[in-house]
Formats: structure tokens, sequence, C-alpha cells
């Protein structure tokens, strides 16, 4: 059976360390904070915070307190906040020792397409740039394809970049996969899924 | 110097006219310069071009001033929560220049510092790095990005004493400490306005010389999606 989304975090949560300050985007790679166990791991979000705690329970919510989402959340005892000037200096600073985020293409030399589809209402990047080139790692998220069935991991992505050689990893519904020389190497596959089957789903080059 | 004004509508006399570029701080609603922006609206200046990391939503923030078809162009890192913006933007009435979020916070940090132009790794090998200068250092390459230097800064913070001396809360901080160093001249409202004295000086986010004119009042700080757990 392949991953479900919350066994992708699940997977994903395994690769964050002891003592790592880490930021995680929207969607799956949020779930991925319900993973770390005992692990001290400090989320950082970008609009300005390390130390993001849970969301809030009903009648706690703070105008001022939200995530890089603008979904209320709460504080840690270990919280600093701080403007965003200084938010980006430390993601593109390489600070962050790792980024956990989506995508709707990634491909074997590690670039990385997130955030506009041509033709469809442009949302913008958000952070997403900053921290594809500041992070010290960047861990990609996704399903394996697209609901037509189609591989999500390409040899050369279609839409525009959101960064060019900037993934490490890519963790999906599959499996595990590594950025390496000349392609992608298969580090892990899911309970049953079989080499063949990775191979079929992916377009990219496998090595 | 007096700096405290006894409204919005006030503290902007003399400091508005059309085809102006302001920055504004805030995230989402979060920190957001609303009383100010009420009285843009009711000033009702023309082509405004914004410096903002948002727009808004379609009856709060920047959304009001779409509204009354009062902007121009937005500058901006994520625009997804507004659909007057959108349909503006879709029949091209108005002109959108997306930067990634930190990009455009440091565009206002080095405009208030008085650095034109700075090299980032962010967007290399992008649409966003098209057009820009590209260099290398130590092997690896940047695109030049050029400071925000606009003419008037509005922020919003928790607290502020006569001289402008501010302290914000929690992530209302925000874009706002940028936002208010890179105008010519700034205008802040804030929740409270003390005594020079009643602040700790060791605790002051943003020292009063970026703060020009400043105003107290009451802020709605709507809430954008509230988010909770179940009761334990």
């Amino acid at each position: 059976m392949p991953w479900d989304r919350n066994q992708m975090a699940a997977r994903a949560a395994e690769e964050l360390e002891d003592g790592m300050y880490v930021n995680l985007g929207i969607g799956i790679p949020t779930l991925v904070a319900n993973y770390v166990g005992d692990k001290d791991i400090t989320l950082q979000s970008e609009n300005g915070m390390l130390g993001m705690g849970p969301f809030p329970y009903e009648g706690e919510e703070d105008p001022d307190l939200i995530n890089a989402g603008k979904q209320t959340i709460t504080e840690l005892p270990k919280t600093a906040y701080f403007d965003s000037a200084m938010s980006f200096g430390m993601i593109r600073g390489g600070k962050i020792a790792a980024a956990v985020l989506g995508a709707m293409e990634v491909d074997e030399k590690g670039d990385l397409a997130n955030w506009m589809i041509p033709g469809k209402l442009v949302k913008g990047m958000g952070g997403a740039m900053d921290l594809v080139a500041g992070v010290g790692r960047v861990i990609v998220v996704m399903d394996h394809q697209n609901k037509h069935g189609e591989s999500k991991v390409l040899k050369t992505c279609t839409l525009p970049l959101t960064g060019a050689g900037v993934v490490n990893r890519i963790i999906t519904n599959l499996g595990v996969l590594d950025v390496v020389e000349g392609g992608l190497k298969i580090v892990e596959l899911a309970d049953g899924v079989t080499e063949q089957e990775m191979r079929d789903a992916t377009e990219a080059t496998i090595v | 110097m007096k700096k405290v004004y006894g409204s919005a509508a006030e503290a902007l006399d003399g400091l508005l006219f059309d085809g102006m570029q302001i920055a504004a701080g805030g995230f989402g609603l979060c920190g957001i310069p609303e009383l100010l922006l009420d009285a843009i609206k009711e000033a009702g200046t023309k082509d405004l071009t914004f410096a903002s990391n948002n727009a808004g939503v379609d009856d709060f923030g920047i959304g009001i001033l779409l509204q009354t078809k009062q902007v121009k162009k937005m500058i901006s890192s994520y625009v997804g929560e507004n659909a007057e913006f959108m349909r503006q933007y879709l029949s091209g009435e108005l002109e959108l220049e997306f930067n990634p979020q930190g990009t455009l916070a440091e565009r206002m940090r080095a405009g208030g510092a008085g650095i034109p132009g700075f090299y980032t790794k962010t967007g290399v090998g992008t649409l966003i790095a098209e057009g820009k200068e590209h260099k290398e250092f130590k092997g690896e390459t940047y695109i030049m990005e050029e400071g925000i230097f606009a003419d008037l800064s509005i922020v919003k913070a928790w607290k502020a004493d006569t001289t402008g001396n501010a302290i914000f809360r929690k992530t209302a901080r925000n874009f706002n400490p940028p936002a208010a160093m890179c105008g010519k001249v700034c205008v802040m409202e804030v929740e409270e306005i003390v005594e020079p004295g009643e602040l700790d000086p060791d605790h002051i986010h943003l020292p009063g010389i970026y703060v020009h004119r400043l105003i107290q009042g009451e802020h709605e700080k709507r809430i954008e999606k509230v988010t909770t757990r179940p009761a334990a």
C-alpha cells in the first residue's frame, strides 16, 4: 500500500534531528509537526516567529498571533518574535536547517515548481522562493502522480520554477528519492510498493 | 517637535498625492494600519502604488482601496485572499509586481538603510530573475534587487511613547519595522500612546527616529483564519 498523507508526514518527520530549526510549508508538511515525538524541534513561521506552538483552544485566539498560513496559533516558553526582514535574514542566511514543502512538480536536477500555473489564477510565491534558496536542506513532500495519473517527478519541470537545483530529498506516497548526480536515487520504498512500480510512476531518470 | 495627532486624517494631512508610492506594514490582516487605510480611502488619493506583502481581503485592509479603485499597482508576495484584486488584475486595471517575500522585506529594509541595491540567491533561475543583473560571488550566482524608497510609510504598532519609540506585539510586528524605515515620512498608528519613560528603552523594537507622526485609536484586528484545536 502506498503511504497516505499521515504516513508521508511521519516519514518526513524522520528527517528532522534533535535541535533543528525547521520551516514547514502548508498542507501535508504542516502535519509533520504531529510526528516529531520527543525530538527538540523549533518551528519557524516566516511571518516572524521561532518556536511556533499548536492551534489555540476555542476562545483563546489572538489576532496578533498567526502563522504564515494566516491561521491562529499559540506561543511556547522558547518563542521569539522578530520582523520580516530578520525572519528572511535567517532563512536566506542559511540558519534554518531544513524546509519541508509541497510541490506541483520536481525534476531530476532538483528543480522545484510550486507557485504558478500559467493561464490559471496566480496567488504569488509568498516566501517559498526565499526558503528554497536559503535553507540548509529542502525536503519535498507530495503525491507521486497528479489526479490524471501523470508523474510529478519529471526529467524537467514544465511549470515556472520556484527554485533551480534546490531540492535534496523527495518523499511521496510511493517512497523516498534523493537528488544525486545524474538523476534520482531510490532511498526507500513505501510498504508493498515495488521498485518497478516506483520506476513506472517516475518520469525522471532513476540511477 | 509634536508627533502625536488627533486622528488618522490629521496625521496624513499634506502627505498624500495622486501617483504616490506607499509602503504598508502587516502580514495578511495581522498588524495592518487599518485606521490609516480608512483615512486614505476617505481622502480619495488615486493611482497609488503599494509595497505591501498582501492586498487584504475584499472589505478589509488594502482591499477597501481596491473597491474604490484608488490603487494602480501592488508590489506583493501573495495576493490570494482577495477576489476584487483578482478581477481588477485579470481585466488589466491593476498592475502587479510579485516579489518573493524575503526580497520584499529586504528591499524595504535596504531602502530605509540607504542601500539602493543588493544581491540575493532568491529567485535565481526563475521568472523573478528575468531582466535583472546577475553576478557571481565565490562561484554562486546572485541577482540584484533594488531598495524601496517610498513616499510614505504607514504602519501599526502596539504601543509607542510620544516620541514614536514603538513596541510591537507577537507576529503583528512582521513587515511593520522595515516598512516604517523605507518611507520619506512614516505615519504610525498604535493601540496606546504613553509618556516617554514608560517604555523600557531596552525593549524598543523601532526607535522613534523612524516615526514622524503618530495616532492612537481603536482597532478591529480582524482574524483571517480562526483555527482551533479540540478542548482537552
